[in-house]
This record gives structure tokens, sequence and C-alpha cells, in this order.
């Protein structure tokens, strides 16, 4: 068994992508076991390339090239009832995916969007993913499903043209049904659907799939499918599972980080009849028909562990620094003509340093598992964004075949990065694996969830900059500490670069987050631009379009700002505006804050964001509309207060009452400006909308304040003394 | 001990500590799971149920506190196959992403509207301080509360 809390003696992955090795196998499930789920009809297994996505891509991305898992899957089902059904492996997590992905097949297919049902993330069930993260769904799995449905309907089109012996390019498919023109004879999807036919083709890239002008149903406002078990509360998320027999399982944690536990000690644990206690290793847990009960038996357990001494907030910064690795590895930077070159002909140069603090996730629903074994089959029910992968680590530690490892996804209440690991599969599978072939659910508690998880990294940046007399930047050396390269390159034309990703040990457990350190990099880079403009006497929104030659770029910041109004006069005391901007996974963003500053009060508000954001053709524009206005709440609590706060291997600020998220309260005037590029491919909108909002708020505060916020959490108010 | 409650109209006896939050109660012996942990610390608002008719922490309250008054949970809103009408403008204002804080969202808004029946925006950001939702849909949520108070007061008139 793993340790459940051990401090990873890794380095963090730049992209921390976590993708591992390819699958051995892409189709796990037999076509028999396909049908008998299904019923008769057809249904089309597709694999392919991943082309489109890398034909949506903004070009190469640079130095730091992306390892995208080189095949993606999709499968379709029509059934002789008319349902069509399409299999995925992403999770649904809030993001809308069940709903933009049946959009999809639906355009496609040609059929009532009422008919298509999705099944998604279920390793029995569903093609291989990596996991459903890095605003991929959108890019990846959009096309190929489109493939699959165009390969659908062209086999139907094939079943009607033998039926009434005529060419099948004189045909038409939709709504539901392929018709003749001809004769006006038609048949309906379900009618063709009456026998097995099972098309295992890889459908070519170049099939012709509809462009987005042409969508119908795609494109359009429908609103979340079922939508209705969430107002009523049915809906069941992995934590309000209860199969037949359950039991509860809990984790006895060790005191802090990376702690080794050096005796145990049982002898006084009354165990009842119906607890069990799981000692194995460094792991040690219990298994009570109740939470309670499986408390108070850990309760009654005396243990030791070994601790070690280790950083805390307050010196993180300064040992990220001297703790950078030497390396001489190509993808962690790049030049581009001569900084000191570009110093040297510059009007003015800036330096400055910019810190990020750790932040925690925080899903409402937290970390959870329901794990079975029967026989030496285990069934792991989990909100996690990446089934395939919890597999293959159950499968690994068990020592038990893949193919004996169910993962199951119940559309989860919310990740935003933090539900990659296995870790409370795990332990929920290894409680099971104890309980007599009784299901074991497992749910960490809120403040393990702020405590075992892992975290977005914290980070250093250094920057170094010149401009010319004319506004022109001449020379931008980059440097990030630790946080990661997401986003570390700049949109802004600069003949003279360097920009570097230093690796620095693991101080606590991190990992992905909504954005990765696109959020870190276009803090600085956005404050710093903003400096630079004060520096060139320049409007900050206009220094940037005289440094921009992207188009989207500069179409998201005219957008924005004809929506904020910008330039505004200010018209009260303490009243400050600002701007940043960004593009990452093929999306573009512009922010724009207005915030209010009382002195004397002490008090800072943020009082209007305006946010312009393009991701290509909009699949649905009411998700994306809700999925940019959340990124944009949820990345105010990363600007301005969230930090995790850590003493010696204990984190101390584990509970929502001392690590601060946006409430109702927080909330200022907001309004999302959607651009419609029917012309480009989709891109994923999970990410880019969160990535500037802390440099738009933070430079609002020096158009108010004349004071240059550095660092993440901002945190206004210690300003203002 | 045994502890006799009032659950969605049903009158109830579980066998329980008397100390043990109602929560797990009503999720994990009543399988009334539309009730959420959130944070067991009554700082998220998940796990808000009405216990006479006023919205309350269920993780803060024990069981044994709930005996003789009606407690409602979301499941007990809908009647007759028709939602309540919080639920009904949650739904028509899509004020979910993941949807995790939904049940409590709609449950302190019924307690809301019984009060305030006309909130103001600040009346309902102040009421609802204490119910996180971590995906920010807190504008659409702000929106589905103000069109159930008035599909209320209409069908009041």
């Amino acid at each position: 068994m793993n340790k459940p809390a051990k401090l990873e003696p890794f380095l963090l992955e730049p992209e921390r992508y976590e993708f591992r090795a390819l699958p051995m196998h892409q189709f796990a499930l037999a076509r028999r076991d396909f049908f008998k789920l299904l019923g008769a009809g057809i249904a089309v297994f597709a694999v392919a390339k991943d082309l489109a996505a890398q034909e949506t891509a903004p070009g190469p991305r640079g130095f730091h090239s992306e390892e995208l898992p080189k095949e993606i899957g999709a499968w379709l089902h029509i059934g002789e009832d008319g349902t069509v059904t399409g299999f995925v492996g992403k999770a649904e997590m809030g993001q809308n995916v069940r709903t933009a992905l049946a959009q999809t097949i639906a355009d496609e297919l040609g059929v009532p969007f009422e008919r298509v049902h999705m099944v998604l993330a279920d390793t029995a069930l569903t093609p291989w993913d990596a996991g459903t993260f890095g605003s991929r769904t959108t890019p990846t799995i959009t096309p190929q499903l489109r493939r699959v449905a165009a390969a659908a309907r062209d086999l139907l089109r094939e079943k009607a043209a033998k039926e009434w012996n005529v060419p099948a390019d004189k045909l038409i498919a939709g709504d539901g049904k392929i018709t003749d023109p001809a004769s006006g004879r038609s048949l309906r999807y379900s009618d063709l659907a009456r026998e097995d036919v099972t098309d295992h083709r890889t459908p070519p890239a170049s099939d012709p799939v509809k462009p987005a002008p042409q969508w119908t149903v795609a494109g359009t406002p429908i609103p979340k499918v079922d939508a209705r078990a969430f107002v009523t509360g049915s809906h069941l998320y992995s934590t309000d599972l209860r199969p037949e027999g359950l039991l509860h399982g809990k984790v006895l944690r060790p005191p802090s980080f990376g702690a080794t536990l050096i005796a145990y000690d049982d002898s006084e644990a009354k165990v009842q009849p119906d607890v069990v206690l799981v000692h194995d290793g460094d792991f040690v847990g219990a298994v009570a028909p109740t939470v309670a009960a499986a408390e108070e038996a850990l309760s009654a357990i005396h243990v030791q562990w070994k601790e070690a001494p280790q950083i805390s907030d307050q010196e993180i910064f300064s040992y990220l620094k001297k703790n950078a690795q030497p390396s001489s590895e190509e993808r962690f930077r790049q030049t581009k003509g001569s900084v000191a070159e570009g110093l040297a002909y510059a009007a003015h140069k800036l330096d400055a340093s910019y810190n990020v603090a750790y932040i925690a996730h925080a899903p409402l629903e937290p970390r959870a598992a329901v794990a079975q074994w029967t026989a030496s089959k285990l069934t792991v029910w989990m909100g996690t964004q990446r089934p395939f992968a919890v597999r293959d680590d159950l499968a690994d530690i068990f020592h038990v075949p893949e193919a004996n490892v169910r993962v199951i996804v119940p559309d989860t209440g919310s990740a935003y990065g933090g539900k990659h690991t296995s870790d409370a599969g795990l332990e929920a599978a290894r409680l099971a694996r104890a309980a007599g072939g009784h299901p074991v659910k497992l749910v960490w508690t809120r403040e393990e969830e702020f405590t075992w998880a892992y975290f977005r990294p914290a980070g250093v940046i250094e920057v170094k900059s010149g401009i010319a007399a004319d506004g022109k930047l001449t020379a931008w050396e980059f440097h990030n500490y630790h946080s990661g390269m997401s986003a570390i390159e700049t949109p802004y034309v600069v003949a003279n670069q360097f920009t570097q990703y230093h690796q620095v040990p693991l101080v606590l457990r991190s990992g992905s987050y909504r954005g990765l350190a696109a959020t870190a990099n276009h803090f600085a880079r956005e404050t710093h631009m903003d400096s630079l403009a004060r520096l060139a006497s320049m409007d900050p929104l206009q220094f940037r379009l005289h440094n921009l030659a992207d188009q989207r770029m500069r179409t998201v910041l005219e957008a924005g700002a004809k929506a904020f109004g910008w330039p505004r006069q200010k018209s009260a005391e303490g009243q400050g505006f600002g701007v940043a901007a960004g593009n990452e996974k093929g999306s573009y963003v512009a922010t724009f804050a207005e915030i209010s500053v009382d002195r004397k009060a002490g008090v800072v508000q943020v009082k209007k964001l305006v946010e312009a954001f393009e991701c290509g053709a909009i699949v649905n524009p009411d998700g994306l509309r809700n999925q940019v206005v959340g990124a944009m709440i949820q990345g105010m609590g990363g600007a301005l207060f969230e930090a995790i706060q850590f003493q010696n291997g204990k984190i101390t600020n584990a509970h929502f009452s001392s690590y601060r998220v946006p409430r109702f309260r927080d909330l200022p005037q907001i309004e999302a400006v959607l651009v419609n590029r029917t012309d480009i491919p989709s891109a994923g909108a999970g990410e880019t909308p969160i990535m500037a909002i802390a440099p738009a708020i933070g430079n609002a505060f020096f158009d108010a304040t004349k004071v240059r916020l550095t660092n993440l959490p901002l945190q206004p108010e210690r300003y203002l003394a | 001990m045994a502890i006799e409650l009032e659950v969605n109209g049903k009158y109830l006896t579980v066998n329980y500590p008397p100390d043990t939050p109602l929560l797990y109660v009503l999720r994990d012996e009543l399988g009334l799971t539309g009730t959420k942990y959130g944070c067991g610390e009554g700082m998220c608002g998940a796990c808000t149920v009405l216990i006479g008719g006023t919205a309350r922490r269920s993780c803060q309250i024990p069981a044994s506190a709930a005996v003789s008054r009606p407690i409602t949970t979301i499941e007990g809103l809908e009647k007759n196959g028709k939602l309540h009408p919080v639920q009904q403008a949650f739904l028509d204002a899509g004020a979910f992403q993941c949807a995790y804080c939904t049940s409590g969202m709609i449950m302190s808004t019924v307690s809301l509207l019984q009060t305030t029946p006309r909130p103001s925006t600040e009346q309902i950001a102040q009421s609802l301080q204490g119910n996180i939702c971590r995906c920010g849909t807190h504008p659409r949520i702000i929106d589905a509360v103000q069109q159930a108070a008035a599909k209320m007061q209409e069908a009041a008139k």
C-alpha cells in the first residue's frame, strides 16, 4: 500500500499534465458486452489520431511542446428505439461537457437533442482517455465525436441506399431519418438500426463535418441536461452512493506531512465485532457501519509518528529561489535575440520580482470514493478527472489485472484540476479489501481536503525589461521558479527575449489547478506591462496594443475596452481602473477592473469586472457564459485573499473559517463579453478566463493608490496603512 | 437512543447517539442524500435544511435537538411532481455548474423568502453569505432568488 501522505521527492513537471504512457489496449469492452448493454443497433467505434486538435492549436507553442495523447476514442450507438448514445472517457464536473458533447452528436448526426445520451468516464464502458483537464475536451473530443457521428450518418445512408437500390450520395440525412428527395420516401434511423452492425472504423480526419456556420444544435444555448435532478437533490454524487451493505471508512492521518509510523498498538482498542481495523505500513484505517463508529475505533489506537522539521510559509519564497535546480534542459528555456543588447538601447529599464502563494482547489464535494471487491474484481465509484489513471494505479497497487478494475465517475461536485490523483480511491479500496465484500465509502473531511490533497504550487517570478523612447519593448527576460510553464511566453512583440523555468523540489504536495501556472505568469507579466506603460507615459491599453501583433488578442482587448468604456475618467475619490490580457490553450482573454479604495476605512472593493473572451466557435453560449463568469469569480479568490498557510508540515488554515473563498458579498458587477469566431475551431474554455483577473485588479489598485502590488494574493488592505 | 423525527411530513424513529449531527442521520440513515456534506463546520451551507421553517446547518444540529419540530429537506419541496417555485427558478435561471451547493442554496432561499418576500440584491447577498458556491455561479443564483420572489408574489395575489 502506498503511504497516503508521503512527501513526493519529485520535481514538478512544468506543465503538470501528468500524462503517462499510452495504454496497451484501446478497446477493453468486448463487442458482445456492448450490445448486451445497449441492445441491438448500430455502433460505430472510432479511434483517430489527434489531427484536429493539432490543427486547432495556435501553431507550435514554442519551446515546451505539450505531450498530448496520440490517440483519442469515441464510440456511438444508435438503438432500435432511436436512442443515440455517445461514449466518451471525459468526466462531467460542472463544466457542462455532458450537454455540449450531446449537442455535438445531435448536430452532426441530425437527430433531436433529446434523443442523445452520453455515457462518460467509466473505464468499462468508455474509450480510454488521459483525463479531463487542460481545456482538452472541446478541441480534441468534439471533432472526434463529429467524425464518429458523420461515419454513423454515412452508414445509415448506405443502408437506406441498399434498401431502395439508389445511390447513397443522393440521400439526405437529418431529423432522425434518411430521406430520398427524388421519391420523397424516408426511413427512420431507428428502422435502419434493427440489426447489429459494428463498424470499427477510423474515420479520416479529412472527412467533412459540418462547419460552425451550419450548426443547428451546437452553437445554441441548450440548458444543462439532467438539470432537474440537481434542483431536486436526486442526482447521486460519489459521496451520495449507498449500495447494499455499505460500510463507512476512516483513515488515521499523520500529524504532519512525511511523518512515518514508528509505533502501533491496538490492544486497548475494544473493537466491536462489526468494526475492522486496517494497519498496512504507514496506513491506518477503520471500517464500520457508521463514520462515528470508525472514528471511535481509531481514537482508541495508540500510535507514534516520527516527524521531520519542514519549511513554513514565512520562508517559502526565499527557499524557492535558493533551491532552484541547475538544469541544462532546452525545453525549460527560450532565447531570442540578446537581452543585453535590447537593454543597451532601452530608454527605460524595469526589473521586478513577483511572488505567488500556494492555493487550494477546495471543491465543495470533497474527495471521496466508494470501493467494492467482488472476488478479485474491484469497482470504485469516485469523482476523479482521470478515471483511467486511477484504474491503472489501483491495478498496480493491488496487483490485479487492469481488466479486473472498473472506475466509474458519477457527475462530480467540481474539481478545478484538484481531482487528478487516486488517493481517496486507493484508500477506499484498501479499506474495502478488509471488509469481506462489503462496499466501503470514504469521504474526506474538509480538513483532510485542505491538508492531504494537493495545491497550486507557489512560485517566484523575476522580470527584467526595457522599452525604447517610443514605447516599444526592447528586451524581456522572464524567470519562473517552481510555479510552472503554462503561458510563460510573452504574447507581445519583443526582439530580445530570454525565458526560463526553474525547477525546485516540492515543498508542499503540488499539482494541477485551473489554468495551471498561466495565472501566475500572467499576473507577473501583465503587472509588469502596466508598470512599463506608466514608465512610457502611455495608457495601459494603448501600450499593450502598441506592442501587440496577435490579432485575436487585440480583438478581445478592444471588445472588453468597449464594454467597459475604457479609458474612463475617475468620478470618485479612491477609484481606479485596470486592464490585463493574455492567451493560452487556444483561447484569448482581456479583463478590465474597477476598484474603489477607502483609505480611511481600510476597505478595498472590486466594483466591476468586464471580461472579453474568445475561444473560436462557441458550442453552447449559455454554458460558456456560466463558465466564464464562474472563472472570474473564482479568480477573485486567488487574486485577493486565498493562500494556504503552513508551518512545519501542517496546514494551519485547513477550514473555510480561515481559508477565505469568494462569497456573495464579494461580488462586483460582472459582465462577460463572448466573442464568437465561427471561422476558428472551438477551443476549451475552462481555464483561460481565470488568468487575467488578478493583474487587472492589481493594476486598478495601482491606478487608485500608486501602490504596486507584486504578491498573490494581493491582500490590498494591507497596503493602506 | 431512539430519536423521533418529523422529516418531510413523515414521522420516523431512528436509533442514533443523540449528539450525532442531523446531517448524518438524514444522509446515512434516511437516505436523504440531497442534503450535502461540505465542511462539517457550518461554514459552507451545503447541508442547509429547514427546521421549523427556518434554514439551519444540519451538520451543526444534534439529531436530538431536532425532535418535535418539522424538518424539511430538498427532497420535501416538490409536491405532487411539481417543483417548488424556488427549485423552478433555479432551474429556469440555470443557477448551477457542478450543482453540489444547489440544495443548500435552494433551502436557504426558501427560508429567506418566507421572512423577506421581495429581498433586495444586498439582502440576498447577506442572506446567502454563508453558502459557498465554488464554481462562481453567484450572479445566476441571485437572479434565481429574484425570479422565485416575483413568481411567489404573483401566485400569492
